[in-house]
């Protein structure tokens, strides 16, 4: 087998007993993205030569015992998060040349972990979309099929993942956008609780809703990142105290004691009939590992839709304010008044889906509709938030599809907002209670494209799903498929 | 309709975008079916239930009120579209 297409605790322990170096590793990958990058389209920016001085020092630091836990493993993270070393575009013309001041708190760990960054994915403008399509400067392809979507936002850090770009990714998670692209892609994702991942140097979309989490190969792959990742950080007000658990002693066989929640409202009208049939062989597997299944109901899910889409863009219309020409960014050198230069900046930067959301979002918190929109989707958050805390008193974790449909054509959707927001049905809620979720490969359609599962728990329950994902892997058979990429 | 073009202009003004003519037809069209669909919580009942804008209960993340180093000026200003090495420049403000 090729170094690059090694699971990420794999090539960690080949570098822990010296069978290869971080050099070896890093050059094959970065072969692999010479050859299958054309046609893939995961990477905004690559840094051969940055990647290959950190593989050096990285295996110069292995010598002398300064041994990190990622210490020589190869890794790329979504363009969203910032960092000194490359531009952060964000997918946007907005941000086309900015380079950060400063790295994200998660970039600062997963260096100081050892790890070695090779570039940065292509995601949906300002993770915004559904299908990456939204990107200022290119289209991710899936890897299973091209020519259809890997995803969204996060779609460049699935395609990286599945196409064995990268060992692992990071991406951002505002209401499934690390979730989907790994499902249609059929790779592994985690969006954690929110509070556990800091949000320092992600540049936010939705700031009640947006949280950092990892794409990678399999299950222990996600423990190990989520070890790299987690944890209360200063800078961010809203990461939590809390001890972060080694995640990788959740990885247990069995399932014995765990009670399964099954929600009803996500097998309902427009589920593909294969996704509910994977989805359902695969509840059997957990059954099989030991879990008890109960059925349980989520019943203001119909509503999430809506309110996701009335407090996401509200809370984008303001974060977004700042890009004005004036501290960074593109700006509009014909205006002769400020105001003018606000406007045409923005105008020129954004691209369609982002003026959409912002000019929704200020609709909704506009005076006169403040009440009826952005209170009311307030209101009922807060319903949705119960109807999670009572389904979680009968039941450890729920299961469920994580998209209606698997992968779609490129161009199939991109005319029609309403329907794409639609498909984000069975993802938005955990952002929305700010629970952690997770989608783990399920099994294929029958046109070979990935179908995965999702797992959802309470707060700060990682370990949980991490256990059943675990589980659900042991068994699928679909861990180390690999696409052919023609 | 729940949104006419009148409106969608004055939301734009209002978040600082010029649309063309071409794009507030766009707009209109697209936002009358997300406002259509969103007016779907017309159905639900939440008088009394408080609001949530946050899902962690977490109140008044205070430091110590020390100084500290913040960003280098010329580290702020380098990605400025046009300044002078002291501040941003902006067109003209008060005539």
């Amino acid at each position: 087998m090729e170094l690059y297409a090694l699971t990420l605790h794999e090539a960690a322990s080949l570098l822990e007993q010296g069978e290869v170096s971080s050099v070896a590793l890093t050059e094959s990958v970065l072969g692999r993205i010479e050859a299958v990058e054309p046609k893939v389209q995961a990477y905004l920016a690559l840094d051969q030569e940055g990647a290959l001085r950190q593989a050096e020092q990285a295996d110069l630091n292995r010598k002398n015992g300064q041994v990190g836990p990622l210490c020589g493993i190869p890794l790329a993270i979504k363009d969203v998060l910032c960092t000194t070393s490359m531009p952060t575009t964000c997918g946007s013309r907005i941000l086309e040349h900015f380079i950060a001041p400063y790295n994200a708190t998660v970039v600062t760990k997963l260096a100081d972990a050892g790890s070695v960054l090779l570039g940065k994915l292509a995601m949906d403008e300002f993770a915004m979309g559904s299908t990456s399509e939204n990107c200022a400067f290119q289209t991710p392809h899936n890897p299973w099929k091209l020519g259809y979507v890997a995803g969204g936002s996060s779609g460049g850090s699935a395609a990286a993942v599945a196409a064995d770009q990268c060992f692992a990714s990071l991406g951002s998670d505002t209401g499934g956008s690390i979730r989907q692209p790994a499902s249609l892609c059929g790779t592994v994702g985690m969006k954690p609780t929110y509070g556990r991942v800091s949000r320092y140097g992600l540049v936010a979309f939705a700031s009640s809703l947006d949280q950092v989490g990892p794409l990678t190969k399999d299950v222990r792959d996600c423990a190990l990142m989520m070890n790299a990742v987690s944890g209360y950080d200063p800078h961010d007000s809203t990461s939590i105290k809390l001890e972060v658990p080694d995640f990788t002693a959740a990885l247990q066989d069995g399932l014995k004691g765990v009670r399964i929640g099954i929600p009803k409202e996500y097998f309902g009208e427009g589920l593909d009939s294969e996704v509910d049939r994977t989805v359902r062989d695969g509840i059997a597997m957990l059954q099989e590992a030991g879990a008890e299944m109960v059925e349980v109901t989520l019943p203001h899910t119909e509503y999430c839709v809506a309110v996701y889409y009335l407090i996401a863009p509200a809370e984008a219309s303001s974060n977004l304010a700042r890009f004005d020409g004036v501290r960074y960014g593109y700006r509009d050198r014909s205006a002769d008044t400020l105001i003018e230069m606000y406007n045409r900046s923005r105008s020129q930067g954004f691209g369609d889906e982002v003026k959409r959301r912002i000019l929704i979002g200020t609709y909704a918190l506009s005076s006169g509709y403040y009440d009826a929109f952005y209170k009311k989707a307030s209101q009922a958050r807060t319903l949705i938030k119960e109807d999670f805390a009572k389904a979680f008193a009968s039941c450890d974790l729920m299961v469920s599809p994580v998209t209606p449909t698997p992968a779609w054509k490129i161009g199939d959707k991109a005319d029609d907002p309403l329907a794409l927001y639609l498909s984000d049905i069975l993802t938005l809620s955990a952002n929305l209670a700010g629970i952690p979720g997770m989608s783990v490969p399920c099994g294929f359609n029958n046109q070979g494209l990935p179908i995965g599962m999702q797992l959802q728990a309470a707060h700060f329950n990682e370990e949980i799903l991490l256990r059943a994902a675990y589980n659900l892997e042991q068994r699928a058979g679909v861990a180390g498929k690999k696409p052919v990429i023609a | 309709m729940k949104i006419t073009r009148e409106e969608v202009q004055h939301v734009a003004k209002l978040a600082r975008l010029d649309l063309t003519a071409a794009e507030v037809d766009r707009m209109t069209g697209q936002l009358d079916a997300i406002l259509s669909y969103v007016a779907k919580l017309d159905e639900l009942d939440v008088t009394g239930v408080a609001v949530t804008t946050h899902t962690q209960q977490v109140v008044n993340a205070f430091r110590e009120d020390e100084a500290r180093p913040s960003l280098p000026r010329e580290l702020a200003l380098a990605n400025g579209p046009e300044q002078n090495g002291e501040s941003f420049v902006v067109p003209r403000v008060i005539g």
